[in-house]
């Protein structure tokens, strides 16, 4: 079978499958919106967690800084942003059409390269780290953003702020996050499989497998890194901008910075899905998101309890993920290309082979 | 900002609330060396970076206030803690620990961050999210006309903290099983070869770190309080003391608990108890940024 046609063909259903979701189930609309920015989540998380290697648990960070740009940009194009968060508590302040649209549209697109910007800025930092020193890091970058906004009084500090409000009736509202949210999620799955096929997807590989090799190849290991951020960071804060104006209510931490929720997911549904694939993150999101909405409710209070257990259970149980599983059990069938290591034993510590005549 | 500067010209013109600061800075910090000594432990034996530490002392510190809502004294309910930390520490060995191990890091602290979840989720659902403070019925003393005062709470911590530090340290030099856990720390190979069990070494070390964390729990309980969500800042200031510190430094972990203890005392004096989680993480930043100033000379990655 060949693999082209096959992709090619998932694409095509993917965008039938998204294009006919909401007109078929309208009452589930913002439920399959939510999907598409959890597919969104889990493939951005995927370049650097999965491709290259590098574990963050700081994604989130780009999230929450986009949507706070985006608010910022929106708001500051018409009024005074101070003036504005101090207002809007006892005042409600209207956007008219026109305002509305050109400061989403502008918000959105100033989210996205400010989160690149950031990408770029903290690449600078992040990439010295190692293993779980990157993970500490980048999650304290993400803590660290939640807490300094929330201090912020700009931009609302802890009590947030309330964005305008969207011109028109609720159900073409749903209809237009949504398309938004889809479009953007169906653009980063296309570019990814580009990107993934260009000779940069072979250089994260090689970073991942081995990084001081992939450098003594003569890969400029550094600038491939920083590029890998500052593509998270562009289509995260895309995300963060068009969800902030979706939910109409933004607030550091639990909305745009919500480092043990949507952070962790993101890495929860790459490792259900199978890490390191196009598809595992897609596969992963759609089934954490439909087993997270149909179970939620039923827990009252525990979800979080069984959030942990999942994390726990798929971390040490089954991190090869599904698409993983997959590949190899039919390997002829699924794996297209080179995937990657597994590590069976633990690597040795470096004070081992520091010492004289040591292990190896 | 106005408050800040105000803050730090109190202390420029009454250096003796220095002095205070300095005193409650150290009597806190000896606890942050107690639990920071215990994750450099098992960092070090078991290359595992337990992102639940700050959550196992929560669970200690509320097994003792909940034994003190009994009407037994805090002092008592430390030893109860401890077994029973040690008892969780085995169980959670047993079933998810000693399977991540081999793994690479990342897994450790995935699994960790987990089981922190479920600790901090579950003890919410059963105490609530109110700050809790375990009584110990201890007066307070005031030195240079109450500008100083020293509660012997915490004073009483302070001792009982340097003695279990003293007593991990001396069962750790002098045991046969403190030796076996320097031996693996060393060389695993090498120590398997020797005939030491590792894998009952590993078991042995992280239920050890847990008896510590419910020992400094209960500590925590009685000099502070406790509230389900503040393990997460635990597990990061302990972070950020070993980090600083370097795994395999003992002097350094408990002289870096010491200086966090400090600096927290100051940091929440001049900005304000709000800020005091941002101040940890930024100072965790700082200090990854400084090692990695310190790396740079050798051309290192952080690792």
């Amino acid at each position: 079978m060949s693999g082209v046609s096959l992709q090619s063909l998932t694409y095509w259903l993917l965008a039938l499958a998204g294009i006919a979701a909401p007109l078929l189930f309208p009452d589930y609309t913002n439920e399959i919106a939510v999907l598409w920015l959890m597919i969104l989540f889990a493939s951005t998380w995927d370049i650097l967690g999965g491709q290259m290697g590098y574990n963050s648990l700081g994604n989130i960070f780009f999230f929450g800084a986009g949507m706070y740009v985006s608010a910022v940009v929106q708001i500051g194009m018409f009024y005074d942003v101070g003036m504005y968060t101090a207002a809007s508590r006892t005042t409600h302040i209207v956007f008219t059409t026109g305002q509305y649209f050109t400061g989403f549209a502008f918000g959105i697109l100033a989210a996205g390269i400010a989160a690149a910007v950031l990408g770029f800025v903290l690449s600078l930092f992040v990439f010295g780290l190692r293993g779980p020193y990157f993970a500490i890091g980048t999650l304290g970058v993400a803590v660290a953003g939640a807490e300094l906004t929330a201090s912020w009084d700009w931009v609302g500090a802890a009590s947030g702020i309330s964005l305008p409000v969207f011109p028109g009736d609720p159900y073409a509202q749903k209809l237009f996050f949504y398309f938004l949210l889809f479009a953007l999620a169906f653009g980063l799955l296309l570019f990814l499989r580009w990107l993934y096929s260009t000779r940069f997807g072979l250089a994260v590989n090689a970073i991942r497998d081995d990084e001081e090799k992939a450098e003594a190849m003569g890969l400029h290991t550094r600038t491939y890194k920083r590029v890998a951020l500052v593509i998270t960071g562009f289509f995260l804060g895309m995300a963060g901008a068009i969800f902030g104006n979706m939910t109409g209510f933004i607030e550091p931490r639990d909305i745009a910075f919500p480092t043990t929720t949507f952070n962790i997911f993101m890495v929860l549904m790459v490792l259900l899905g199978g890490k390191g694939t196009l598809w595992g993150p897609v596969v992963g999101a759609a089934i954490f998101h439909v087993i997270k909405e149909v179970t939620w409710i039923y827990f009252l209070g525990w979800q979080f309890i069984a959030l942990g257990v999942l994390i726990v259970v798929i971390v040490v149980y089954f991190q090869q993920g599904i698409v993983g599983w997959l590949i190899e059990t039919y390997p002829d069938r699924f794996s297209g290309r080179i995937r990657p290591k597994v590590e069976t034993d633990r690597a040795p510590a470096g004070r081992l082979a520091s010492q004289p005549g040591g292990a190896e | 900002m106005q408050n800040v500067l105000d803050n730090i010209s109190i202390l420029v013109n009454a250096p003796i609330f220095n002095l205070g600061l300095l005193i409650d800075g150290l009597l806190i910090g000896s606890i942050f060396a107690l639990a920071a000594y215990g994750l450099a432990l098992v960092w070090g034996v078991m290359n595992v970076k337990n992102l639940a530490q700050g959550d196992f002392i929560m669970l200690g510190g509320y097994l003792t206030w909940g034994l003190g809502t009994l009407g037994i004294h805090p002092l008592f309910g430390l030893p109860v803690a401890m077994a029973v930390l040690w008892c969780i520490g085995f169980v959670l060995y047993r079933t998810v620990i000693s399977k991540v191990i081999s793994r690479d890091l990342f897994t450790s602290l995935l699994a960790t961050f987990g089981i922190a979840i479920v600790i901090q989720q579950a003890l919410n659902l059963t105490f609530g999210p109110d700050t809790e403070s375990a009584n110990a019925h201890l007066p307070t003393w005031d030195f240079a006309d109450g500008v100083i005062t020293v509660t012997a709470t915490r004073l009483v911590g302070f001792v009982c903290a340097a003695l279990l530090a003293i007593g991990v340290i001396l069962f750790m030099k002098n045991s046969r099983m403190g030796q076996a856990i320097r031996a693996t720390a060393q060389d695993v190979r090498g120590a398997r070869v020797l005939g030491i069990d590792t894998e009952k070494v590993y078991q042995f070390t992280f239920c050890l770190n847990a008896a510590i964390c419910g020992a400094a729990g209960a500590l925590v309980a009685m000099v502070w309080n406790v509230q389900p969500f503040m393990g997460t800042t635990y597990s990061i200031r302990l972070f950020v003391v070993v980090t600083a510190a370097g795994i395999g430094n003992l002097p350094g972990v408990i002289a870096a608990g010491f200086g966090m203890g400090v600096f927290e005392q100051f940091g929440g004096f001049l900005l304000g108890a709000e800020f005091q989680q941002a101040l940890i993480v930024l100072l965790l930043l700082g200090i990854l940024a400084f090692r990695q100033l310190q790396q740079l000379r050798f051309r290192q990655a952080v690792q």
